[in-house]
């Protein structure tokens, strides 16, 4: 065994847009240990539903984090009303889901370009956030937000897509479509993005399930998990099947992603041919009494929304697991025995998100 | 509208890792550790998913007594969830395969949802001598 050094990686890094601090434990260049540590931005939100009522905890979920802050909004809200056993109406859900993939394409998108930008290939950085912008203004458009929607509420949805809007963002999204494929083309062929990520960080099946990995993750690994398949929403309206890579390494956790911004595509089309016109949303009276685990698949995985009512405005309980809390043991695992020069990109191909970690 | 059966079922302390060994053996995930401080007790869940079948185990874990018993022999990733226990709540465990001692959260105040939800606070006792007329 060679001499030991401990080289402090984050809470402040070039590549982590988000404080997470882990101590790299290295022998020469090669990475022997992880130790990870959170907590730099801990923000006590579950603890705020004391002071704000359930209808306004739907903004506060919202607010957990800057990427998937729809997909937050969404969760709570399925979580209220399944305690209060409250029927969204078929519009609502289709609404829901159409703002929830719009989100995980512009989530992936944000991802592929801090990837890219982690392996220093600065122009497929440059590209992937140019088309990201695109899918920002859509969401603008439609929500009237860019990174908070506003849209989700306790009971539907607070605002509906006109027809002619609908129409516009068909055609526009089927235009980002096809210029998606410049990026995802240079990420699935280039052979320096494959040098940069093929064989590296690999996690198997086994190991991934018994570290509570989840999302595309998890995929990546060969095991066919998505929170959609639960039934959720209207997805079992939709053709829907998870997408699954089987390598575990950081270019199949890329695969997934990249494939899973078409699927996108595809399940916002499936939605809107789907939609018929009338309400969005129902009334909603009272106050919970019960608890449940909402589950929805997030752009990073699996999110668990509990909720407990004691009847009050208030909850007694409000926790959530965001799916990087559940990804930080995998990540632990494939840092262990790898070069010092690869832990930036393994770090990223788990897509991070530590503002929802600090709930 | 789409409600998840999801079954709870009562776990003594004590039993909680030999609970998890069986989930582990029988082929569940973990799916997370939640914890709701009462007045006198931590209110914890497990949560275990198979096929997208989800199984709740619930822990009544008094404040004071013997510690927690950790899952971590069965379910390594269980070592963020229990973490967060002690961090956050001030829960006491034994057998943690990866303790960080109260430096996995790096916060200023210690144990910050120890303390009981407002909801769930016993109600204040009245005042011994009220004053005639207040």
């Amino acid at each position: 065994m060679g001499a030991r050094t401990i080289i402090p990686f984050g809470p402040q890094h070039p590549v982590l847009p988000e404080p997470i601090h882990l101590d790299l434990v290295l022998e020469d260049e090669k990475v022997v240990e992880a130790i990870p540590s959170i907590g730099f931005i801990h923000r006590g939100l579950e603890r705020l539903a004391e002071k704000k009522d359930i209808h306004e905890m739907a903004y506060v979920s919202e607010r957990i984090c800057g990427i998937c802050s729809f997909t937050h909004g969404m969760g709570y809200c399925t979580a209220i009303e399944a305690v209060m056993k409250i029927d969204v109406p078929e519009r609502g859900h289709y609404l829901r889901m159409i703002w929830s993939e719009m989100s995980r394409i512009h989530s992936h998108l944000l991802w592929a370009g801090l990837l890219a930008d982690g392996f220093g290939f600065e122009n497929l950085f440059m590209q992937s956030w140019r088309l990201r912008e695109r899918i920002l203004d859509l969401i603008e458009e439609t929500t009237g937000g860019r990174v908070i929607f506003g849209s989700c509420k306790i009971g539907g949805s607070r605002r509906d897509i006109a027809d002619d809007v609908m129409a516009r963002l068909l055609k526009e999204l089927a235009s980002l479509e096809k210029d998606c494929h410049a990026i995802t083309d240079t990420f699935m062929e280039d052979s320096t993005v494959a040098k940069r990520t093929r064989g590296v960080g690999v996690i198997a099946p086994d190991d991934a399930i018994a570290l509570g990995a989840v999302g595309p993750m998890l995929r990546a690994s060969g095991v066919a998990s998505d929170s959609r398949s639960l039934g959720y929403a209207l997805y079992p309206e939709l053709s829907f099947a998870p997408i699954v890579e089987k390598d575990g390494d950081c270019w199949a956790r890329t695969a997934v992603r990249v494939r899973e911004i078409y699927q996108s595509f595809d399940l916002i089309r499936q939605c809107a041919a789907k939609m018929k016109p009338g309400p969005v949303d129902v009334k909603v009276s009272g106050n919970p009494s019960g608890e449940y685990w909402a589950r929805l698949e997030q752009p990073r995985g699996e999110v668990i929304y509990y909720v407990k009512g004691n009847g009050t405005k208030n909850l007694e309980r409000y926790r959530v697991r965001t799916p990087t809390f559940a990804n930080v043991p995998p990540l632990v695992h494939m840092l262990k025995n790898i070069d010092l020069a690869d832990v930036p990109v393994i770090v990223l191909t788990i897509d991070p998100c530590i503002s929802c970690t600090e709930r | 509208m789409m409600i998840e059966n999801q079954p709870l079922e009562t776990v003594e302390p004590a039993k909680i890792a030999e609970y998890a060994a069986a989930k582990r053996a029988g082929g569940w995930r973990l799916v997370q550790i939640s914890c709701t401080s009462l007045a006198d007790a931590f209110e914890l869940t497990y949560s275990f998913d198979k096929d997208y079948a989800l199984q709740n185990a619930r822990v009544i874990q008094p404040r004071e007594g013997a510690p927690l018993p950790s899952i971590t022999a069965s379910y390594l990733a269980g070592f963020t969830y229990e973490n967060e226990l002690q961090d956050l709540f001030g829960v006491r465990l034994s057998g943690l395969a990866l303790d960080f001692k109260g430096q996995f959260y790096r916060l200023r105040a210690k144990t910050p949802m120890s303390e009981p939800h407002v909801t769930t606070k016993p109600a204040a006792k009245p005042a011994a001598n009220p004053t005639p007329g207040n």
